[in-house]
């Protein structure tokens, strides 16, 4: 019998279960990589050379060379994996967060000091 | 015999880390977050604990997808502070306590939550933000901590009930020390936040403080809520939460005294909270 997966319900999220984590597996463990700085640097003088000596599927490696966090989730990326990408770009976890709502970065800032995205978003 | 007098809820934002590290607390947007924890410091100070047992999770740093330990106690004497990428916060180390550590480790598992070991885990910010919000940026952390790290990260994580129950367990595992310590609990995490996907900036303010209310006053009828309501409600993040009830499941039956609560919105992308709850 299938397991129940209720949470496939919520709008413009993914939750990170078992089926996630065995897809992303690879592109998972790449970014942990990036927790050295001397693969930090390697990455950056060549990103292509350096991801292809991971068993990466194409659409992973596309999704990290384009920075395109919600494409690395849906490949199976988690996100405090996906960060250490982000470290290495210098860039916080609010602009992680943010590059994936379509919203600018000034404009998610904004929304934050706000009060947050309303819980409500995309339910019917 | 050791006993837990006390236990403490807060949320453990990196970006919070990062603005103390970089000297920014007395900027507008982080004053007020650090606003909150004016009073706790001062309690720190007056309620100095012998151990602080701090439930948190690991965000990618000790454990890869290699190793997912569902509860992972450290037993070290000693745990360093993780790079988690951006270099390690420039914040003491950490000092375990291996002999209560280890105590508990074995009455808890003998009470059959089969917890995981660990005698090599760097801590990252989930235990190092706590810790500096309550204390400051002192030279060394006021007493050793023992580190218990809950898989938050592959569903499914534990549930509220179980965390519960285990807060209970280790209830039961500090008052069979024989040392007489005096043992904070803490659980950090949460509250509502979104860091992934479209949806991510979610913040739930009336649930959060109705989650509050409820971890006060009855914490058992709130351990029964399901993944499903913390991820809807609070975001696919905000299911950290389940850490502060096995916190809350550790401290005495009787109602506690409440000392101190504080609630935030924002820190960088999440909703900040926080308690002191002390056993009458």
């Amino acid at each position: 019998m299938a397991l129940d997966k209720p949470y496939k319900n919520i709008p413009g999220t993914t939750i990170f279960d078992a089926e996630q984590s065995r897809k992303g597996y690879w592109l998972n463990q790449f970014c942990m990589s990036l927790m050295k700085a001397e693969n930090r640097a390697r990455f950056k003088a060549d990103e292509r050379a350096y991801l292809d000596e991971w068993p990466m599927t194409e659409e992973q490696k596309q999704g990290v060379l384009t920075r395109d966090l919600n494409r690395c989730i849906a490949a199976g990326g988690n996100i405090y994996f996906l960060a250490k990408i982000g470290a290495t770009d210098g860039k916080s976890f609010q602009q992680m967060a943010g590059s994936m709502t379509g919203l600018s970065e000034e404009e998610y800032r904004d929304m934050m000091v706000k009060g947050g995205r309303d819980p409500k978003w995309g339910r019917n | 015999m050791a006993r837990i007098t006390a236990s403490v809820y807060t949320s453990h934002v990196p970006a919070i880390g990062v603005a103390l590290d970089l000297g920014k607390s007395d900027e507008p947007y982080w004053k007020k977050v650090f606003a909150g924890y004016e009073f706790s410091k001062q309690w720190m100070r007056e309620n100095k604990p012998d151990v602080i047992f701090l439930i948190y999770n690991d965000h990618a740093n000790a454990f890869s997808l290699e190793l997912i330990p569902t509860f992972a106690i450290g037993t070290a004497a000693e745990f360093e502070i993780a790079d988690e990428g951006w270099g390690p916060r420039p914040v003491p180390k950490v000092i375990g306590h291996p002999e209560l550590a280890s105590h508990i480790a074995q009455s808890v598992i003998q009470d059959d939550f089969d917890l995981t070991i660990v005698n090599k885990m760097p801590v990252d910010h989930g235990l190092t933000v706590p810790l500096s919000l309550m204390c400051g940026q002192p030279q060394a952390w006021p007493c050793p901590v023992i580190p218990f790290a809950v898989n938050v990260v592959q569903y499914p994580v534990p549930s509220g009930r179980r965390c519960f129950n285990l807060g209970r367990a280790i209830r039961k595992a500090v008052a069979s020390y024989d040392e007489p310590l005096n043992v904070h609990i803490w659980g950090t995490g949460g509250m509502s936040h979104q860091l992934q996907g479209p949806r991510a900036g979610l913040i739930n303010a009336e649930w959060d403080n109705r989650f509050l209310d409820r971890l006060i006053a009855e914490p058992e009828a709130l351990s029964k809520m399901p993944h499903l309501e913390y991820v809807t409600e609070a975001g696919s993040e905000g299911i950290e939460l389940v850490m502060w009830l096995i916190a809350r499941g550790a401290m005495s039956d009787k109602p506690p005294r409440v000392r101190h609560r504080f609630f935030h919105v924002p820190a960088s992308n999440t909703a900040v909270g926080h308690l002191i709850l002390e056993n009458t």
